[in-house]
């Protein structure tokens, strides 16, 4: 069985991830704990998503490369934000976990959730969709190549039947 | 007391720059900034309201052995607030952030801005836990301002009050792209 939560680390720290930043959620724990244990790379929590996208764009600037992890609902937060990679064409490498897409108790979810791979292609960020563990690894793989060697802005969206049904 | 005017107090600040790096908000302080000279070692935005701050830190974080100056207007700096809790957190001894306060959303007709009301940004910037943090409104001010960028040695705030109204558009650059690169061409970065 493919650990995927495991695999978003994995593939990140391969691609030469030395700045995460993040608005956490559950499925990105596992993620957030391996980077944190790393003292060569900066984990930057945010008080909202669209500080990532700045903060991403300078440390690019500076020559390094980072990652940015949010939930489906933090995507509405960035949305002029990625003006700036529109125009300048700063990498941009985003993991999302969905909400609102599969087996949601929260109907506030829903509108964002369901907005979300529209909104990020319609501010010309590329999206994939991860259902399935063994698709991560290869996403994440291929958007970290387009994003660093493509100066694109890319997402993996990871959907909540991969996630999983949450339960209280 | 007669208020500083915007571009003296942006060239006294980028006076004996060095290695210097600058993140300028969008409008005025892009402006002000291109106006003392259009130098490789300056990121403009033309846009992405609220990002200055949080572009600085990302740099600062990356280049740990450069100093980094973000210039910008503090409707700008209210629109990334959250940030200032960000950055704290993060604590980049490197960075100081220079807002230039008229208290007015002068790109759009003189509104009055929240600063204009009273919110202090160097008292926010003291309560999330920066190192330090300073109201600047004469030359004296300027110049301790100065040496505090290039010191390296604790990361603050300065809000710098300004006299109201424009000065003539020096417009640098709007292709993000050949921005970005000069930029990282100067750091020796490809």
């Amino acid at each position: 069985m493919t650990d995927w939560k495991e695999d978003v680390y994995t593939v990140l720290k391969g691609a030469g991830v030395q700045h995460l930043a993040y608005v956490p959620d559950a499925g990105h724990a596992t993620a957030i704990q391996r980077f944190e244990a790393h003292a060569d790379v900066s984990s930057v929590v945010l008080t909202t998503e669209e500080e990532g996208i700045g903060y991403l764009a300078g440390a690019w600037l500076g020559g390094e490369r980072g990652a940015l992890l949010m939930q489906s609902s933090g995507v509405g937060n960035c949305i002029n934000t990625l003006s700036l990679n529109a125009n300048a064409k700063f990498p941009l490498l985003m993991v999302v976990t969905m909400r609102g897409d599969w087996a949601e108790f929260n109907p506030w979810q829903n509108p964002m959730g369901q907005a979300t791979e529209a909104v990020l292609n319609q501010m010309g960020v590329r999206t994939w969709r991860a259902d399935r563990p063994e698709d991560v690894a290869p996403l994440i793989k291929g958007a970290a190549v387009m994003a660093f060697d493509g100066d694109s802005a890319c997402a993996v969206l990871l959907g909540q039947r991969l996630i999983g049904e949450k339960t209280w | 007391m007669v208020a500083l005017n915007r571009r003296e107090a942006v060239a006294a600040l980028l006076e004996d720059r060095r290695d210097l790096l600058v993140v300028t908000g969008l409008g005025s302080p892009t402006y002000d900034v291109a106006a003392v000279e259009d130098h490789p070692r300056n990121y403009y935005l033309w846009g992405a309201m609220g990002s200055a701050a949080t572009i600085g830190l990302g740099l600062a974080k990356a280049r740990p052995d450069d100093k980094v100056l973000v210039i910008t207007g503090d409707g700008e700096m209210m629109m990334g607030l959250g940030a200032l809790a960000t950055i704290a957190v993060q604590a980049p001894k490197n960075l100081t952030i220079a807002v230039l306060d008229n208290g007015q959303f002068g790109e759009t007709g003189a509104q009055s801005s929240h600063a204009g009301h009273g919110v202090a940004l160097e008292r926010v910037a003291e309560s999330v836990g920066f190192d330090w943090s300073s109201r600047v409104t004469d030359q004296a001010g300027l110049e301790d301002l100065r040496a505090r960028i290039h010191s390296g040695d604790a990361f603050g705030l300065a809000a710098i009050t300004i006299a109201t109204g424009e000065e003539k558009r020096v417009m640098p650059s709007r292709d993000g792209v050949e921005i970005k690169n000069r930029f990282r061409a100067a750091l020796g970065v490809v």
